[in-house]
């Protein structure tokens, strides 16, 4: 099932073109890996998926991103109700100065009028048990937020992410500040909760996205050079940049 | 040659860097050891909770409490009125102003800052002090309110500009953080941005509220200068800095009077020594 559709994206910084008529499709319950080199625009294009680009000045936007038949770029978009159906987790973990728990509920709090104490509990009990962090931190639940270590904190973020119960996991490099095991362990969590979500992530790491993707897209200098399975692309490019690539005859 | 020229232009900047601290020890010894010459005549409890004074009275009644209490009552009043105006001010120039209006605003807040405390407080007395009198209707406008007002205009600019810094160096992570969970912009500043800024916030506060005590022209000018024990923000009052403008000149040298003076002068010091530390405090108060 195709949950984000791009026809003809085209996104301009001021003058410079970051995105040449991309055209891609990524499906339901699924990890979708987009590869390339630095500066090829990866992170552009995940931005356009939640709009977090509106906060740049000077952007503009040509083309259908469409989410669930429902073109986004359209200026009538509610940003609320997209951003929480279309979450994100950021290169850098960035939890909030606030306590571990007042993290997890934050998106429950503004989203909701009157929360109970219970519902909110329960949220957060389940929010961190999806991200296996419930054991680890069940006792410390008010200690603040920053205190944890980055893998703690970047899973904090995804836990803070799923309890505000979006469709599609936006992932921009959620490894490249952890170490190799954290790293693992992450990829890990991505892969059990794919039955879930759609899950779209940005890496410049290779072996990352042979390891975890299911379907991969490899980017160069704003265009969408070749899209498909991860097993196709890393086995059989079907495009000379892209052999180069995974190659690594440059990047 | 080059070694002895260096030698001596390192040690002129020691001797400039000692000066300041040196000037500072001075002023502090001068003003200990004319003020605490007054506790040979009064108390320290009479002096600090006295409900009169009338220093040239026979005998002499040495109570800075009606002056405590109406520095108090003006600075209260001052940081009503210049906090929710100054951080909201700060909050619009860094988060919401277009970049031309925030040029304009952040100019028009230094040229605030620039306005001798005097000439705001002549216009005070010219335009404030008669509004005060006809709002309320009061048999006079040198109120304590009057002087509040007034000043919550010169704490102003020092809330606005160091509550800026504060909410600018909120790292740009957490908004997107918030943004991306689908927190509207508001949202982000109310429950992200103000607690990530809170220290800088309250160093702001403290900071504007340090300035406040300390001003004498203006509120000389308008608070009505009435040395009695203030009831409601209506009524004339008087504050520690404006009774030693007043009075020094007349006080004389080495009467009880004097001494007084300078026992007030040395409460002044130790009351904004203190919010200056607590400003510091906030401001290297780390994650």
């Amino acid at each position: 099932m195709k949950k984000i559709e791009t026809k003809n994206l085209k996104l301009w910084y001021g003058k410079f073109q970051a995105l040449k008529s991309v055209n891609s499709a990524f499906t339901a319950n699924r990890i979708t890996a987009i590869i390339g080199p630095s500066g090829c625009g990866k992170s552009t294009l995940l931005r356009v998926f939640n709009r977090m680009n509106d906060l740049i000045e000077g952007i503009r936007t040509e083309g259908e991103v469409v989410i669930d038949n429902e073109n986004i770029l359209d200026s009538k978009t509610d940003l609320v109700v997209l951003r929480k159906k279309v979450g994100m987790v950021f290169q850098r973990p960035n939890p909030f100065p606030l306590s571990i728990y007042e993290n997890i509920v934050f998106g429950e709090k503004i989203h909701v009028d009157h929360v109970s104490k219970e519902s909110l509990d329960e949220i957060v009990e389940r929010s961190l048990k999806d991200v296996l962090l419930w054991d680890e931190l069940k006792d410390r639940l008010k200690e603040p937020a920053l205190r944890l270590s980055l893998e703690q904190k970047q899973r904090l973020c995804i836990a803070r992410l799923i309890a505000v119960k979006p469709d599609v996991l936006l992932m921009d490099e959620p490894c490249s500040t952890l170490d190799p095991q954290s790293t693992s362990r992450v990829e890990e969590l991505m892969r059990e909760l794919k039955n879930k979500y759609t899950i779209i992530i940005v890496t410049h790491n290779m072996q990352q996205a042979a390891r975890v993707s299911d379907d991969t897209g490899f980017m160069l200098l704003g265009e969408l050079i070749e899209f498909g399975q991860t097993h196709n692309i890393f086995t059989a490019p079907k495009d000379k940049r892209t052999e180069d690539y995974i190659t690594g005859r440059y990047g | 040659m080059r070694k002895v020229k260096e030698f001596i232009i390192e040690k002129l900047i020691l001797i400039c860097g000692l000066a300041s601290i040196f000037f500072v020890g001075l002023i502090f010894l001068f003003l200990l050891k004319e003020g605490l010459s007054v506790f040979n005549i009064v108390t320290p409890l009479d002096f600090l909770f006295g409900k009169s004074w009338y220093p040239i009275s026979d005998p002499a009644q040495l109570g800075i409490l009606p002056l405590i209490l109406g520095s108090l009552l003006v600075t209260l009043g001052a940081a009503v009125i210049s906090i929710p105006i100054g951080i909201g001010c700060a909050i619009y120039i860094a988060e919401i102003a277009p970049a031309r209006i925030k040029e304009v605003l952040k100019a028009g807040i230094e040229l605030l800052a620039a306005i001798p405390s005097v000439v705001l407080g002549f216009i005070g007395m010219i335009t404030l002090v008669p509004f005060v009198k006809n709002c309320f209707h009061l048999p006079t406008g040198l109120t304590a309110l009057s002087g509040s007002i007034m000043l919550a205009f010169m704490a102003m600019p020092t809330i606005v500009s160091i509550a800026e810094d504060a909410l600018y160096s909120v790292p740009k992570t957490y908004k997107e953080g918030a943004l991306a969970l689908g927190a509207t912009h508001w949202q982000t500043i109310w429950r992200v941005m103000l607690p990530a800024a809170s220290s800088g916030l309250l160093a702001a506060i403290m900071l504007g509220i340090g300035r406040v005590i300390g001003e004498t022209m203006a509120v000389m000018m308008i608070t009505g200068n009435a040395a009695v024990m203030p009831n409601t923000i209506l009524e004339p009052i008087r504050t520690l800095t404006a009774t030693i403008a007043a009075e020094m000149g007349e006080a004389v040298v080495g009467s009880e009077h004097y001494f007084a003076l300078f026992a007030i002068g040395i409460v002044l010091f130790i009351i904004s020594f203190a919010i200056n530390v607590t400003a510091d405090l906030f401001l290297h108060r780390k994650q």
